[in-house]
């Protein structure tokens, strides 16, 4: 048996047909080792989702191949349907039932019992415990979120695949989710999850960007940092839009993007940033910006995110 | 395992139906409503209709008749006419609503064992009334004719031959069982088969595009539960709801008119059983093929509106036009109209309902085919 939980091989999907048809999917491969913590970095309509169908076998792609410990999505999806537990994208829940009832219908599905698969949950479960009588649809974004992941894990999953597990949910509980999916992978749980915020993706062991169907740059958020080829300049004053149009216009700039308040100037490789910082307060000076602050910075994940975005020319292009 | 699956699953609709808050309304208050206000709401009761009798035999036996329909109390002999164009004119200007034309020689025919004609003209509005007149002349008639012939040992019957009223709405509509020739009572089965239809066609139809929706179709696809499975946990509750509704509509019934079945209530159970897993197949196909809970509940509705409209709850069939006739052969709602007449009002036994239960039969096996192919938990 290979060390891969997961291999995608060319997986490709496409829907709908001539002027309308989208490459949801394009030529994906990617491997996800066992027992890491992947991350699937994109945003909407990238391709995240259907490529979850894909590897829960629950669509059947148009050609590649995907592996799932060990066995085939598409001849092995028996197999792989007992060992997999999938959160889709908005938690799916039964309103209407309760906290208990809710876990103990996914258990029952997958031929399990809650008291089985106690000790897997547990680290979970504990938060919920205390409102197990309560109607699902009575509980908080925070709440439900992790009630979902509970009823994905009722089965003791080898493979936990979560679509935008924390898309919708407050800050704290954010946080909260990926500090018991580390404890999860701890347990030996290997785990897929998607994700448009890019400061989430240090929290994953490797990282893959998607864009328009396809996977690129499958390493860890540290390297993937390391290997930005540009030096950073994060520049701030007083008149923010003009700032912008100006920074793009600096010689030397290769490209420049807004993160909050601060402009990042990517600069031309050659030459130091701490010189280009002086050359730089000058012409902005010159060009009559007040308040100027430049700081030299590493660079983020976000930042790679933003280049990565306008090679592709994806549409957080140019902004 | 797929035992116990099966067993939760039917479990958690169950809970689900039980908390859904308008679930318990839905059962009880739609066939009271439905029970109380269509009757009413089309009511065709016939009391003292105005008739004009052309007498043009004079005999012992027209005179009988004549007696016969007027002590009804359906009908009050206006006017007798000479003649059948003299009739009319009290037609047209509206005293009177309907001609019985008594030929020549009808008591000779009667006396020598032919069947003897009388030509009946009803002046409807529309032609659910005039069936209705028929109807009720009919039975008056025949109930002459049954006893009058039988007192006088004569194998003689009487044919009643409707006539085109000239360039009016020509009745010729017949209703054909309603002994009690009471409205109310003849439109109960109807709206009987007019609910099981709803809660089979509409609450499946809403049923997995709502969980589609929500998203759980996709953890129960994910999962290894088969589809069978799944689809029997969701056809058992609404067969049971249909049983219900049905009791209860039979319950209702009972309690406002008096009215119980003549035929076996086992039989009346097995049809509606049949047609309502074949309505929840339907509803289930639809929303395993629909995007969205809206969209399957347009085209149930759209679907639902046609079998009513075509099903001879409100138009009687012989009154539709001839191609819509065609589409009625189509259509599993009137099989289960007629069929429910006839064992409510008539006390028709299964053999004598074969027709209908071959049709209404394979109307459920073949959507119910559709649904367990068309649900797919792996999407091509
Ligand atoms: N079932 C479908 N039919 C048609 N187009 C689809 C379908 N699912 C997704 N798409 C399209 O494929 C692209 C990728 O969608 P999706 O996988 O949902 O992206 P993401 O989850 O990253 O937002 C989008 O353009 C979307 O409109
Ligand atoms: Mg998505």
């Amino acid at each position: 048996m290979s060390d891969y939980s997961v291999s995608a091989r060319d997986l490709s999907k496409k829907f709908g047909h001539g002027h309308h048809a989208v490459q949801a999917v394009d030529g994906v491969s990617f491997d996800v080792k066992k027992g890491e913590l992947f991350g699937l970095i994109g945003p909407d309509g990238a391709g995240k989702t259907t490529l979850f169908r894909l590897l829960t076998s629950l669509m059947i792609p148009d050609s590649g191949t995907a592996v799932v410990e060990g066995f085939d999505t598409v001849k092995d999806y028996r197999q792989i349907r007992r060992i997999i537990g999938y959160m889709p994208g908005r938690f799916s829940l039964y309103q209407d039932l309760s906290v208990e009832e809710n876990l103990k219908f996914f258990a029952t599905l997958f031929g399990s019992t809650v008291a089985k698969s106690y000790d897997s949950i547990k680290p979970i479960y504990r938060y919920l415990e205390p409102f197990k009588k309560r109607m699902a649809g009575k509980l908080s974004g925070g709440m439900k979120q992790k009630l979902a992941l509970c009823c994905a894990l009722v089965h003791a999953p080898k493979v936990l695949f979560l679509d935008e597990p924390t898309t919708g949910v407050d800050p704290v509980s954010r946080k909260e989710f990926w500090e018991m999916l580390g404890t999860l992978q701890e347990q030996g749980i290997s785990i897929v999850a998607s994700t448009p915020y890019m400061n989430e993706a240090v929290r994953c062991h490797r990282i893959a960007f998607v864009q328009n169907g396809k996977v690129s740059e499958c390493d860890t958020p540290e390297n993937i940092r390391r290997r930005f080829p540009h030096a950073i300049l994060a520049v701030k004053s007083r008149d923010t839009f003009t700032l912008l149009q100006d920074l793009r216009k600096f010689p030397g700039a290769h490209s420049c993007y807004s993160f909050g308040n601060y402009q990042h100037l990517y600069l031309h490789s050659g030459g130091g940033a701490g010189d280009a910082a002086d050359r730089l307060r000058a012409y902005l000076e010159d060009k009559g910006h007040h308040d100027i602050s430049i700081q030299p910075m590493e660079a983020s994940i976000e930042d790679c995110f933003m280049l990565r975005m306008s090679k592709e020319g994806g549409r957080y292009g140019d902004v | 395992m797929g035992r116990k699956v099966l067993k939760y699953l039917l479990e958690k609709e169950f809970k689900q139906n039980l908390r859904n808050p308008i679930m318990l309304p839905l059962i009880i208050v739609l066939p009271l409503i439905q029970l109380v206000v269509l009757p009413f709401a089309a009511t065709y009761e016939i009391r003292n209709v105005e008739m004009v009798i052309v007498d043009n035999d004079h005999s012992a036996f027209s005179r009988d008749l004549e007696q016969k329909i007027a002590s009804s109390g359906y009908f009050r002999t206006r006017y007798h006419a000479p003649t059948y164009q003299e009739a009319l004119s009290y037609i047209e200007k509206g005293d009177a609503a309907v001609v019985l034309e008594i030929p020549q020689h009808f008591e000779n025919d009667l006396g020598d064992g032919r069947s003897a004609q009388v030509f009946l003209s009803v002046d409807a509005v529309d032609g659910t009334q005039a069936s209705i007149v028929e109807a009720y002349l009919n039975g008056v008639i025949q109930d002459y004719a049954a006893r009058t012939l039988r007192e006088e040992a004569l194998q003689s019957q009487v044919e009643v031959r409707n006539r085109k009223l000239p360039s009016r709405i020509q009745a010729t509509a017949q209703m054909r069982f309603n002994p009690f020739l009471d409205y109310q009572t003849y439109m109960v089965p109807g709206i009987l088969a007019m609910l099981l239809t709803l809660v089979g066609g509409i609450l499946a139809a809403l049923n997995i595009s709502g969980e589609r929706e929500l998203g759980t179709l996709e953890q129960i696809n994910v999962s290894p539960v088969r589809k069978s499975d799944y689809l029997l946990g969701k056809l058992i509750p609404f067969w049971i709801m249909g049983l219900l509704i049905t009791l209860i509509g039979l319950g209702i019934a009972w309690l406002l008119y008096g009215l119980t079945p003549r035929g076996s209530l086992p039989t009346l159970l097995l049809f509606a059983t049949i047609y309502n897993i074949g309505f929840t197949g339907f509803g289930l196909f639809l929303s395993s093929v629909s995007k969205s809970q809206q969209q399957a509940m347009f085209v149930a509705f759209f679907f639902l509106l046609i079998f009513f409209l075509m099903g001879g709850l409100f138009t009687p069939v012989s009154s539709m036009p001839h191609w819509a006739q065609y589409i009625v052969y189509l259509n599993p709602t009137w099989y289960l109209i007629d069929a429910m007449r006839l064992i409510i009002l008539k006390g028709s036994g299964f053999a004598q309902l074969l027709d209908q239960f071959y049709a209404i039969l394979s109307f459920a096996v073949f959507f119910n085919f559709l649904a367990l192919i068309t649900f797919r938990k792996t999407a091509k």
